[in-house]
């Protein structure tokens, strides 16, 4: 168990390092940093001081240790563009960008789930041959499309949602939340669920795959023999194994999500962390943009993290192997 | 007879489904569309002097006040719709099509390389699959247009926009090449024929390219037809988020960017009509993929 905890947590800071050093490589190679943050007025020797004041003379190394030294204290430089810290540019955007993700994560595993396990029981009904038709034409569609369907259709047309910004918001302790006024939920309603389309899909299928490979299994089989209620054996004996492999996938969507994230941002001006990347990738804002990669980075290893210790906690064959 | 429908099951099956044919008709029409566009468009949507202000906002011919000299409506600037819609589709089909090669040759090369020559070849070629498999393609593409940016002088940029971009959707789609090609080299190299090449002291290159790559031909082909859709609406997301080609030579992704400023205002035609088409050419190009793997893998029909 510590074993396994401890190779995990090995592995993730090696991840880490990898990422930093791309960023690290996008601010040293990617333009030169020194015409980036002077002017043309600028005289060379007055360039060539400040190349050697910021150590940027310094061995490849030594100046890659510097960079990552100055992330762990919480100093992520400044931006090329606006001239402000890009921690606090991050920072101020990240609750926007979590807050959308985990209520698509949470669309997506709410509707998932129960629609993944209907159509597994009912396998040839009308209701399931309509769903998975939905779900293949959904898919197909790409994101903005939906995002722009939404917006017209709720937005525009019924009137019924805010179709851009956050709505209100409240300030709790420096996060920036939107989940506890009924405006900022009417905002979030519609890029949440055009986020969570995607995700919902392939929860969907996952669990109508699994349930169905349970359903087949012996035990379950054995179960029926044996007389036990056919809706104990459908929701306490098959879904319990049947959600063991989502909670696996819940690490990998959350990357997805985040990634998409972007996309939805940009269409329903969502002042997240992907429009800032966005932002960042129009204006050569090469600071913003590694830092970006790191912070999605940690995020993602954090969450595939706790995802492996869950799976641990839950089933019960790993935890014994371990002892042995 | 029994003959001749084994060897053309496929297209046996072809006739049987008649989504495959509906799919198979709309991608045919947009390709053959978006190929002789300057022959079929009335104007050419990048010649300023080919369209006039004063045929701005018409909608299109079934509405009042459309006209037939414009089909499907006008946008803004006067610019017939067909016509942009004809080469904003060559654009995303050039960049889309490129892409979709590129990822091609350089992911079956290396999947054929990993797979003959194994060992620490191949422990490299997949590592660096599998990080790049944790990122979605959206994220990779999005970050080496970035570093395009950052690298290419200004004074290029605009020329080299639709090279940029290709090249940025195509390193991110050949994950996909390389692990099949691997993975069915892995198992044509156990059969006898591969065996006895090498031991003829055939050259590598010619073990891979004219022994193995003809029978792992079947998976590639599904592939190929799949990650041609996502590379064409990669292309349009990127050009959508502005992050793609401008305004002055739209890709189908450009158009529904610009059409959005005008969803407000009830000229519907100029988004509408560019996003039905990039979906309807996504999603037909996506079932023929979907029948092509039912085709190659009879173990699902």
């Amino acid at each position: 168990m510590t074993y396994f905890i401890l190779k995990r947590l090995i592995q993730s800071v090696f991840v880490m390092i990898a990422v930093a050093f791309l960023a690290f490589s996008l601010f040293r190679f990617v333009g030169d940093p020194i015409t980036q943050m002077t002017g043309v007025e600028t005289s060379i020797e007055d360039q060539e001081r400040l190349r050697e004041e910021l150590g940027l003379n310094d061995p490849f190394v030594m100046q890659f240790a510097r960079f990552t030294g100055d992330m762990l204290q919480g100093d992520f430089g400044y931006s090329y563009r606006t001239r402000q810290p890009v921690g606090e540019m991050i920072s101020s955007r990240i609750p926007a960008t979590l807050e959308l993700g985990i209520v698509a994560l949470f669309i997506s595993l709410l509707v998932g789930i129960p629609t993944g396990v209907f159509t597994a029981l009912r396998p040839r009904g009308f209701a399931t041959q309509t769903i998975l038709m939905t779900t293949l034409v959904g898919v197909s569609i790409p994101t903005f499309v939906i995002g722009i369907i939404f917006i017209f259709l709720f937005g525009v047309q019924l009137g019924w949602l805010p179709t851009f910004g956050r709505g209100g918001t409240v300030q709790i302790g420096g996060w920036e939340s939107s989940l506890f006024t009924i405006d900022g939920w009417r905002a979030l309603l519609l890029p949440a669920i055009t986020l969570g389309l995607y995700q919902l899909t392939l929860t969907m299928r996952l669990v109508r795959a699994e349930m169905m490979e349970v359903l087949r299994s012996d035990y379950i089989r054995f179960g029926m023999a044996r007389g036990v209620p056919m809706r104990s054996l459908y929701f306490k004996h098959a879904l319990a194994n049947t959600l063991v492999p989502v909670i696996t996938i819940i690490g990998l969507q959350f990357g997805g999500v985040i990634a998409f994230s972007i996309v939805t941002e940009s269409v329903f001006q969502w002042p997240g962390m992907g429009l800032l990347f966005l932002e960042s990738i129009r204006f050569v804002d090469i600071p913003v943009m590694g830092v970006y990669l790191v912070v999605i980075a940690f995020f993602f290893v954090l969450v595939n993290l706790i995802v492996d210790l869950l799976y641990v906690a839950i089933d019960p064959r790993l935890r014994v192997k371990d002892t042995s | 007879m029994i003959a001749f429908i084994k060897r053309y099951e496929g297209l046996w099956l072809f006739t049987r489904s008649p989504a495959a044919i509906i799919a198979a008709i709309v991608a045919l029409l947009s390709i053959m569309g978006a190929a002789f566009a300057p022959l079929i468009a009335s104007v050419n949507p990048y010649d300023l002097a080919s369209f006039s202000l004063m045929d701005g906002l018409l909608p299109p011919m079934w509405e009042e006040f459309g006209i037939s000299k414009f089909p499907l409506g006008t946008d803004d600037q006067g610019r017939d719709m067909v016509s942009s819609i004809l080469y904003g589709a060559r654009l995303s089909l050039i960049i889309g099509l490129s892409a979709m090669t590129i990822a091609t040759v350089l992911g079956v090369g290396l999947g054929l390389a990993a797979g003959y020559y194994g060992g620490r070849f191949d422990m490299i070629v997949m590592r660096i699959a599998d990080i790049q498999l944790a990122l979605p393609a959206i994220l990779t593409s999005l970050l080496i247009d970035g570093i395009a940016r950052g690298i290419l002088p200004s004074e290029i940029q605009q020329d080299l926009r639709v090279a940029v971009l290709t090249l940025a959707i195509a390193l991110s789609l050949w994950v996909n090449f390389a692990r099949t090609a691997r993975a069915s080299t892995f198992v044509q190299m156990q059969k006898e024929y591969v065996q006895a090449a090498i031991i003829m002291g055939q050259r590598p290159i010619r073990v891979m390219f004219v022994h193995i790559l003809p029978n792992i031909l079947g998976p590639l082909l599904v592939i190929m037809t799949v990650d041609l859709a996502s590379a064409i609406l990669l292309e349009a997301t990127l050009s959508f988020l502005g992050i793609g080609l401008p305004a002055d030579s739209p890709s189908l992704g450009t158009l529904i960017r610009i059409g959005m400023q005008f969803m407000l205002s009830g000229e519907w035609w100029i988004l509408w009509i560019p996003t039905l088409f990039l979906v309807a050419l996504v999603v037909s190009i996506n079932i023929l993929g979907d029948f092509l793997r039912d085709v190659f893998n009879p173990r699902l029909r």
